[in-house]
């Protein structure tokens, strides 16, 4: 199939889009466009104008800015993935992004477009969630940062307004942690059934700090807290962090579908929880 | 009989690189799609979203307005002129079908049925204007359960007046073929083992790479349509009956076609209506369908209802199966729809020894998109259910899995074997497959891992899945198939031409799509007429190059085409002989042919072929008394079917924590006959494990309760990838056929029926102790997870 | 319409294009690179599969008016004087295709694969494939041929 047809902007700045963005009547951005152009394709959307966003300089790559990572919108995944800070202060960061889709989308899907997309069983929303990273949002009134917990709305919504863009990510830097993305769905190209991004930083042979974060168990990304809270303190052998594990589906509200009902999914959710976790900490 | 030596020959037997290869792997292809004539239309199709309405109106007023539409037409428009799609099998003589019309009148059977078109300058212009096109429907209620289709509570074609479109039985007692299945089954009850299982065998797509692309070039003197079909002669004979064109008008052409898999053995609504749009405008017209268009409207496969019941003796020896089946039709009969049951119903005895046996075929209409072949086609359903209940078998007798089958196989001695279905086997060694099998899967050592993880409780089990198989190949002999009620034959032509310059031309009518005809038919070639098998070209696929033939389906190529082929061949050589005599000057009785050369006996005087073509085509020395000719054509109808047989076995890892399944090795030994080229009966092979496997563990067709098709994209549509599918280890055993001149069997289809359920046995295996004795397909994590969750509470 | 200047398997084209007009069909219809085939409309089948700037892409998920600039190999772009490329050939020796669908996707990926990694495992390779669908070969030949290729050296 092929989209409806559509007016065609390319602006070079960030301030040019959004102006785009305010001025043009139903507008939506193009960012690395993987999983906008099926849904053009199959004309189950069919926007009057597209604001392509991939000719603007300063959403691109990963800069150093002290206690954080800043990652552009429009960094593609193979860039992310690959990249040597990234890999060093953030590695859950690289090692869930590995696990988007296939190849060749990840040489041209981005990680702010990732983000912005918000699909529930998308795989960065809950590493931005686990991570406390920050969205920086440009819009008609200049910039904005909303928390990562604040960013995810809904089923495919955000804090973005429709005239709002985003332009890059803070992510804390979480230097020497380990990390482990453990994601469960049926062949490899497909979304997740349910995954887990867990980071864990350990002193000794205990835990002292653990972000856990949820795919797809809920409308939004979920931080694990109860989970969080149990691992603190603990050794991190199979015994204590099956204990913890077992709290991941608290407060959850997964949904029923042919890959699961809820309740295999909160099943799923303690069991992935604790590989994650046992992984992350080098002992699964 | 049986030997895995390599042929004697220099053809027969060797791995040939394909000839296809060099356009494919540079991107010289023929895709009907990459087809541009000059001025060529464009067609979108508008397809309804309910799987069940009456149209009440269709506002075509802004699409016939816009940009580029040279026309709109809906069912009404062309409602004298549609005629109506056929189908080739009635299986019963008063079998029920609804008229198909090619694009819906007034009545939408399934969600994807064609209910306008517009005809455009280009395809962007033609999908803008099939958007505008308005339809007004009453929605009724679908019917979307075949069982429930069986009691006709609700109807997928009220002016029918029933779902049931035929009902067709076999029994072993009344054939004279066996005794009577109730009997043993009374047996069973009263001191012996009863196994009662209903499985249901879900709806597939056959989800080909290329999806159906249509080209019509309408000229005074001829239709020329090019076709993204795995049978070309069908369609040319059906757009001839359907609409009206003379046949000898008519020229069909299936240039490269990206796989079939049975999905492309159709005639379809799309090509009538690219036909008559190119009619209609009197310009070329091009229709090429998305993947969704393709997923939703192109045939499905599979989709049966069994309900089984096995009488065996305490010791496990069968003493008969009784059959009940409900198969989905979907909303309309294609080509041979009604008839896939049936090709399964005399397969469902395997490789044993049954006395009595008995089937109950049920046809039911739905409204779901209609089914018809997919890979394997009635036959993996048949040993899908005979090989799950030999496992069960086992499992009550507590026997091995290979044990119980052996009991209950027919031994090599024994061939050819009548069965209780009433084929007859014609030759097989299922010991030999067997045993080696066992050899390369360490079988023994794979029980005694699997027993250590029993008792360890390890959270991770292992199953080890057993499935012996066979199959009909080589369908079919014309006879055969006029007494099951088809309307065709199922003979093969194919057709020798010598050149002058010493190269030759073999045209063939099967129609390859993947499977390596080219190569495989010049192999074959290269060694009767002893020319090089770089001076062969193998021409298909277009019927006015090729005008006999009955394409390709089936497994029939090899064994029905390729022999055609080889008898062709073996004309030549006789039409030579006393040409060769006269130029030799020598008696015909002193003629020998061997390694392409007519020798006179005992001189050293002879002629090569290449040198009898040359003097063939200058004709200076011939005297008349022989055509002046070596050209040959032969038909050739098999006498009877062949039947490959195997035995697989696949290890599975269960994840009893998540449910999920991955297969840690497969092992298959096929044992197809003799074999023209290994490379290709491997790749055969592998393709055919790939979909089997894909049964067992990732798809499924499936509606939602309105009947629209959730899995309507790649998306939820579960094809494996490379990352989602084990290597396998491949081996033969060879005994040769005795049905056809070579001892070919066929493979295009023996790893899809062999494959499903060694997995899904593997599966149960794995969990049959903490209490599952079955997990329907395609076995999901989820399910899986459940079926433990049930097994620990019970 | 948008003009754009795109190169092509070595030759460069200025085209005036709609900007709804994917990639692959730019190259298909308008340039008639029919080596490059469309297989579904969800970038999951991976048949459309080219190089942008070297990197593979599905040509299905961008528009050709973002190729503007940029520089594109196809299949088509492959095989140099007649000789086909080492990955192509690996293909064709180890029967790594059926139908042949795929095939140019296939190739594409794997050449995209081995750039990266010269010397892939089998888990590698079924890994670097997995947006590639093949409904022939099982995959196993696939595997088989570009892991030939790699070790030929087949990354140049």
């Amino acid at each position: 199939m092929i989209p409806a047809a559509f007016e065609y902007f390319t602006p070079s700045t960030v301030d040019e889009a959004v102006a785009l963005l305010r001025d043009q009547p139903d507008a939506k951005v193009l960012a690395g466009g993987q999983s906008l152009m099926p849904v053009l394709r199959l004309r189950l959307a069919a926007p009057e104008t597209i604001v392509d966003i991939g000719r603007i300089g300063e959403l691109q790559g990963v800069r150093d800015d002290g206690d954080a990572l800043v990652i552009g919108a429009m960094t593609p995944h193979s860039t992310v993935q690959a990249d040597p800070l990234v890999g060093e202060h953030a590695r859950l960061v690289s090692l869930a992004t590995a696990t988007i889709a296939d190849p060749q989308v990840r040489h041209r899907g981005t990680f702010g477009g990732s983000l912005a997309h918000a699909d529930p069983a998308g795989d960065l929303p809950a590493v931005a969630v686990a991570l406390d990273a920050s969205f920086v949002i440009a819009g008609p009134d200049g910039r904005r940062t909303v928390a990562a917990a604040d960013f995810f709305e809904g089923v495919f919504s955000t804090a973005l307004a429709e005239d709002e863009l985003l332009v890059e990510v803070r992510v804390p830097k979480y230097t020497g942690w380990g990390a482990h993305y453990e994601k469960f769905n049926r062949v490899a190209q497909q979304w997740s059934i349910v995954a887990v991004a867990a980071a864990v930083r350990l002193d000794g042979d205990s835990i002292a700090e653990a972000r856990v974060g949820l795919t797809n168990m809920g409308s939004t990304p979920i931080r694990a807290s109860a989970v969080e809270a149990a691992l603190v303190g603990r050794p991190a052998t199979p015994e204590a962090v099956r204990e913890a594990a077992a709290l991941a589906a608290d407060g959850t509200s997964p949904v029923s579908d042919l890959n699961g009902d809820a309740d295999y999914r909160r099943h799923l959710a303690s069991v992935l929880t604790r590989r994650a976790v046992l992984s992350a900490a080098g002992t699964g | 009989m049986t030997t895995t030596e390599a042929r004697p020959t220099a053809e027969v037997g060797n791995p040939r690189r394909r000839k296809e290869d060099a356009r494919l792997v540079t991107g010289r292809t023929r895709w009907t799609d990459n087809i541009v004539l000059p001025g060529m239309l464009h067609l979108a199709m508008v397809r309804s979203p309910f799987a069940h309405a009456r149209i009440t109106a269709i506002d075509t007023e802004a699409a016939r307005a816009a940009t580029g539409v040279i026309a709109v037409l809906t069912g009404a428009d062309i409602a004298d002129e549609q005629g109506a799609l056929p189908n080739a099998w009635a299986i019963v003589p008063e079998q029920k079908a609804p008229v198909h019309p090619s694009m819906a009148v007034d009545h939408v059977a399934f969600a994807g049925e064609i209910v306008a078109m517009v005809v455009a300058r280009n395809a962007a212009e033609a999908n803008d204007a099939a958007d505008l096109i308005d339809v007004d429907y009453e929605e009724l209620p679908p019917v979307l359960d075949l069982r429930q289709a069986a009691t006709d509570s609700s109807l997928a074609h009220p002016d029918l007046g029933t779902n049931v479109s035929a009902v067709w039985s076999f029994d072993s007692a009344s054939a004279g073929t066996g005794g009577d299945v109730e009997a043993a089954i009374t047996a069973a009850r009263d001191g012996g083992i009863l196994i009662e299982k209903e499985i249901r065998q879900q709806r597939l797509i056959p989800a080909f790479m290329e999806p159906r692309s249509i080209v019509v070039d309408p000229t005074p003197e001829q239709m020329t349509v090019w076709s993204s079909t795995q049978v070309p002669h069908f369609v040319k004979i059906f757009i001839a009956l359907v609409l009206g064109i003379p046949e000898s008008k008519i020229r069909v052409i299936a240039p490269d076609v990206g796989g079939g898999f049975g999905g492309k053995l159709q005639f379809t609504p799309e090509e009538v209506l690219t036909v008559i749009a190119a009619r209609r405008t009197g310009k070329p017209c091009k229709y090429s369908e998305s993947r969704s268009e393709s997923l939703m409207a192109a045939h499905h496969g599979r989709d049966q209802w069994q309900k089984l019941t096995l009488a065996a003796t305490n010791d496990g020896d069968v003493t008969g199966l009784k059959v009940e089946l409900i198969a989905d039709m979907g909303a309309y009969l294609g080509l041979v729809t009604s008839a896939i049951p049936l090709l399964g119903a005399f397969m469902y005895n395997g490789i044993y020894k049954f006395p009595s046996y008995h089937l109950k075929c049920t046809n039911v209409f739905t409204n779901k998109t209609w089914t018809d072949a997919y890979r394997g086609a009635g036959r993996p359903e048949a040993t899908f259910a005979i090989e799950r209940l030999m496992d069960e078998l086992a499992a009550k007798v507590g026997a091995d899995a290979l044990a119980i089958r052996e009991r209950n196989w027919i031994k090599h001695e024994e061939f050819p074997f009548a069965t209780v279905a009433g084929l007859k086997y014609d030759s097989g060694n299922y010991e030999a497959a067997t045993a080696k099998a066992r050899e390369l899967f360490r079988y023994d050592e794979l029980r005694a891992e699997q027993l250590k993880r029993r008792e360890s409780g390890d959270p991770v089990q292992l199953g080890i899945g057993v499935s012996t198989y066979t199959e009909m190949c080589g369908l079919a002999p014309s006879r055969w198939l006029g007494s099951m009620g088809y309307v065709g034959g199922g003979w093969e032509h194919a057709s020798i031409r010598m050149l002058p310059t010493g190269k030759v031309e073999v045209i063939t009518g099967t129609s390859p799509h993947g499977q390596g005809h080219e190569t495989a038919w010049s192999q074959i070639v290269a060694d009767r007429l002893g020319v090089g098998f770089d001076d062969i070209e193998v021409l298909h696929g277009d019927t006015q190059v090729a005008p006999r033939g009955l394409d390709t389906y089936g497994s029939r190529s090899l064994a029905v085409g390729g022999m055609a082929v080889l008898a062709a061949a073996d004309r030549v050589i006789e039409k030579a002989k006393p040409i060769a005599a006269q130029l030799l000057e020598a008696n015909v009785d002193d003629l020998e042919f061997s390694g392409g050369r007519y020798g006179v006996r005992g001189t050293e005087s002879g002629m090569t072929m290449a040198e009898l073509a040359f003097a063939v085509f200058q004709g200076h020395k011939l005297d008349g008394s022989a055509e002046g000719c070596l050209d040959a054509d032969a038909t050739l109808d098999p006498e009877d079917f062949s039947f490959p047989h195997g035995t697989h076995l696949c290890a599975v890892e269960v994840d009893t924590e998540t449910g999920a399944t991955s297969i840690r090795s497969y092992v298959s030994v096929d044992d197809v006959g003799v074999v023209v080229n290994p490379m290709i009966v491997e790749g055969q092979v592998h393709g055919g494990l790939a979909q089997g496997i894909a049964q067992a563990l990732f798809e499924e067709a499936v509606h939602d309760e309105s009947g629209t098709l959730v899995s309507g994209s790649f998306v939820e549509y579960l094809v494996p990838s490379s990352a989602d599918l084990p290597s396998f280890t491949t081996a033969r055993t060879e005994t040769p056929s005795t049905t056809n001149q070579l001892g070919v069997k066929g493979v295009g289809e023996a790893g899809t029926i062999a494959s499903t359920p060694a997995v899904v046995n593997a599966i149960v295996d794995a969990v049959r102790h903490l209490g599952v004795s079955d997990v329907p397909m395609p076995c999901t994590p989820y399910r899986v997870w459940k079926a433990l969750q049930e097994g620990a509470q019970s | 319409m948008t003009r754009i200047t795109v190169k092509v398997d070595g030759s460069s084209f200025t085209d005036e294009v709609e900007p709804r007009t994917l990639l692959v069909h730019y190259l298909r219809e308008q340039l008639g690179k029919t080596g490059t085939v469309v297989g579904c409309d969800t970038s999951n089948c991976g048949s459309c599969t080219v190089h942008l700037d070297g990197r593979s892409v599905k040509s299905c998920s961008l528009f050709a008016v973002q190729a503007d600039g940029h520089e594109v190999t196809t299949i088509e772009g492959l095989a140099a004087n007649g000789q086909l490329h080492p990955m192509q050939q690996a293909f064709h020796e180890n029967h790594a295709l059926q139908c042949g669908y795929c095939t140019p996707g296939m190739i594409m990926q794997s050449l995209d694969l081995i750039a990266d990694n010269p010397d892939p495992s089998e888990d590698d390779v079924r890994l670097g494939l997995e947006g590639n669908l093949c409904r022939c070969t099982g995959y196993q030949n696939i595997v088989k041929a570009v892991r030939a290729a790699a070790a030929a050296g087949g990354a140049q």
